[in-house]
């Protein structure tokens, strides 16, 4: 047992940080995720790094995955998070990606494994509806068979950047009538242009427009999208949802996201001197930083037990639920380490066509509204309730 | 990185588990502790039998070269079985000092005794007033001739009953708390000046007050420099509290799945007690805990040999974590056993109690907090 990086991982490192430092989209600066970022941007690394080869490193290598272990995988985060680099979104990589190649047939795998890859087609995820959110497998939408297609009618909900999407992974529910909700849904591909497809914003607490209801509406899609067995669509679900958790720790991000908070906490005052010398507030920073320790090495461990042939199982609750925590901890601490620079509507008062920030200092204007758009994760993903419903059943055996 | 055990700690994991299986079940370890002189030489003789009291040392001093991760995997073992005999002070502790600094007149004095089973030492840091500042010391030690004459009192020697040998920290120049100063000897706990007054532990084990009247000893009984052993003394606490990580995850994990096996069995309004969602995430959230506690003591093990602020970061944070989730696993092991957790009938109580004192021993959440943060 050791921690130690080898001299072929440490050079690795050099690799890895010398081609982000030279390809990562320069315009898009060291802030990861903004409100104001356009749809090509938040693709821009994406595109690079499918043209390097990079885009989807944990998949298998036939289907163009990179083969790196474990601990090149974790090199690879942290070394993003150091730039904080906006990283390719889940939908397509980590979610119907794996699906796809797992449970997909030959064509689905030949006709929408590159587009994931090269980042040229945008996915979301038809999952939850109005009725159906931690109680998934409620879902309401139909797909009901007719000649070589299905109609599929139904609400779906919190479809996020659906906007943008070109494709989208749905839950359908193929037979009304099977003895467990679990039973009568199948996991089909939708074509997001198709007649009868419309997405409507959701306008969130923290004032952007990432989530939709999307609405379908007699929209027809050839029976070749269906994916894997008709009415087996849980399973592949379920699946799904481990791989997101998997990656839905979130360490290597947490990680920068500290260093930004002492530097916060370094600048602003308390009593004359800087607030990261005032013992209660360092107190939670240690915390915090002694919570992220705990979960970086509990996430190594499950990667390498995934090395060792385990698939992501249940553990991934754990990292799902401390990750989030973690994550939200980081916004609580940074908006209360901003002070009154916390208050303002910031989208409010910026003048048309200014990069100046109006008022207070610039690390000040998205504490708010981070925070606010973060309650999300203990929500998303299966709530961490549901996260730990998984872990009575799977862990504890109850 | 690698998290995988060798196959020789595998072994010695085996071994250790069907020792504590065998020979530890709660009702002969409840017998020995509350009576006689309260731990069982004759499992001392099986594990030096065993190789488990020479692993830490070199061959050349007479052991089996393991690491700090043998002496996890042994501690771990020992965690699940409440195993109270004196590993920590004995084999981490003065062979922790006598590794690291000892002369080598002191390694063939000492080693050969400890990894035999024959040398039994303890480790007298603690002081009525010294809380968890090792340099907090009114213990003194005077310069007599080659020799030194130590004077004082030291609290809570765990293990001390049972000991041959004591390691002694005292002051030899400057003042109450300056980090220079500070000595440790090598003590005959037979030696002419030494009173005792034993006393038995809330969580099973035996200490000792320890009185120091003008107990003389020579110069071949000071480990490493006269006042400078502070950073000595830090070093060999630090493998010692992440030897004690390693054994609270032992009675973490048997604490919970204790209370898991328990909500299974206890039926109340007609069904077992598990089958509620109140007491399932309760349950997660201390199975939760305990995974979080194993990855900061393999963290602080791995660590032990890094530079030294590195090392300290990583054993606070294991040491604020552990504390804080041995409390919680204790206590939610007890509420949810109920009236019967409260009885004296159950094993649980006892790694309740366990659990307890763990947070006590070598600095508390708040001390371990306050060195992460400075050193931050």
């Amino acid at each position: 047992m050791n921690l130690e990086f080898t001299p072929e991982e440490l050079a690795f490192r050099e690799e890895v940080r010398a081609f982000i430092g030279a390809s990562y989209p320069k315009h898009l600066g060291d802030f990861g995720m903004r409100e104001d970022m356009s749809p090509e941007d938040m693709i821009a690394w994406h595109k690079v790094l499918g043209e390097k080869g990079w885009s989807v490193p944990a998949w298998p290598e036939q289907y163009g995955g990179t083969g790196w272990t474990p601990t090149q995988r974790y090199i690879w985060s942290e070394e993003n998070a150091r730039i904080n680099a906006f990283m390719p979104l889940p939908f397509g990589v980590s979610m119907v990606g794996p699906v796809i190649y797992t449970f997909g047939n030959e064509e689905q795998k030949a006709q929408h494994l590159p587009g994931i890859r090269s980042g040229d087609v945008w996915w979301c995820q038809g999952y939850s509806e109005p009725g159906a959110g931690s109680d998934l497998a409620s879902v309401k939408t139909t797909a009901v068979r007719d000649g070589d297609h299905y109609v599929i009618n139904g609400q779906k909900t919190w479809t996020t950047l659906a906007q943008f999407a070109d494709w989208g992974f749905f839950l359908c529910r193929t037979d009304p009538d099977a003895p467990k909700p679990q039973q009568g849904i199948s996991f089909i591909l939708i074509d997001m242009k198709s007649p009868g497809v419309e997405v409507r914003p959701i306008k969130l607490i923290d004032g952007g427009y990432e989530v939709n209801e999307t609405w379908l509406t007699d929209v027809r899609v050839p029976v070749e999208n269906l994916v894997g067995e008709e009415n087996k669509g849980w399973t592949y679900a379920k699946f799904l949802l481990a791989h997101e958790r998997s990656g839905i720790a979130g360490v290597a991000r947490s990680k920068r996201g500290v260093e930004k908070l002492r530097e916060i906490a370094g600048s602003e005052l308390i009593d004359g001197v800087p607030l990261m010398s005032d013992f209660d507030f360092a107190r939670k920073v240690s915390q915090l930083e002694i919570d992220l320790a705990a979960l970086e090495i509990t996430e190594l461990r499950t990667l390498a037990g995934e090395q060792a042939g385990k698939g992501p199982g249940p553990e991934s609750s754990i990292l799902k639920i401390k990750g989030t925590e973690i994550q939200q901890r980081l916004t609580e601490l940074t908006l209360e380490a901003v002070g009154s620079y916390g208050t303002p509507l910031y989208g409010s008062i910026a003048d048309a066509g200014s990069n100046e920030y109006p008022v207070g200092p610039e690390y000040a204007q998205h504490a708010a509204s981070t925070y606010f758009n973060m309650r999300k994760t203990s929500i998303y993903g299966g709530s961490n309730e549901i996260q730990r419903n998984i872990i009575t059943k799977m862990i504890l055996g109850l | 990185m690698d998290f995988n055990f060798t196959e020789e700690q595998e072994m010695v994991r085996d071994g250790l588990s069907r020792l504590v299986r065998e020979n530890y079940d709660w009702e002969t370890r409840r017998g020995a502790v509350e009576s006689g002189t309260g731990w069982r030489p004759e499992i001392w003789a099986q594990l030096a039998e065993l190789g488990i009291l020479g692993m830490p040392f070199s061959e050349e001093d007479g052991g089996f070269g393991g690491g700090a991760v043998d002496a996890m995997v042994v501690m771990e073992e020992f965690g699940k079985g409440l195993v109270v005999e004196p590993f920590v002070p004995t084999v981490v502790c003065a062979g922790g000092f006598l590794k690291h600094a000892g002369t080598d007149a002191q390694k063939d004095e000492h080693i050969g005794g400890i990894v035999d089973g024959s040398r039994v030492f303890a480790f007298a840091y603690a002081e009525p007033r010294g809380r968890y500042d090792y340099a907090d010391l009114e213990t003194t030690a005077k310069k007599d001739g080659s020799g030194y004459i130590l004077n004082g009192h030291k609290a809570v020697v765990v293990g001390a009953p049972w000991a041959t040998h004591l390691i002694v920290t005292a002051r030899s120049s400057g003042d109450r708390r300056d980090r220079k100063g500070v000595s440790v000897f090598v003590v005959d706990k037979a030696a002419a000046g030494i009173v005792t007054r034993d006393y038995p532990t809330v969580d099973g084990r035996h200490a000792s007050e320890v009185y120091l009247e003008n107990v003389s000893v020579p110069a071949e009984a000071l480990i490493s420099e006269e006042g400078a052993a502070l950073p000595l003394i830090e070093r060999v606490t630090d493998e010692a509290i992440a030897a004690q990580c390693a054994e609270a995850c032992g009675v973490m994990k048997v604490a919970h799945t204790m209370t898991v096996e328990y909500s299974r069995q206890r039926k109340q309004f007609g069904v077992p007690i598990g089958s509620f969602q109140v007491l399932q995430h309760r349950m997660v959230d201390m199975y939760t805990e305990y995974e979080q506690a194993v990855s900061l003591t393999y963290l602080a093990t791995l660590k032990l040999d890094a530079p030294e602020r590195e090392r300290k970061l990583a054993v606070s944070a294991a040491k604020v974590r552990l504390g804080q989730a041995a409390h919680h696993i204790g206590r939610d092991a007890i509420q949810i056993h109920g009236g019967m957790g409260m009885t004296d009938e159950m094993a649980i109580g006892s790694y309740f109690k366990r659990l307890t004192i763990f947070d006590s021993e070598f600095g508390n959440v708040d001390h371990h907090m306050k060195r992460h943060i400075t050193l931050s």
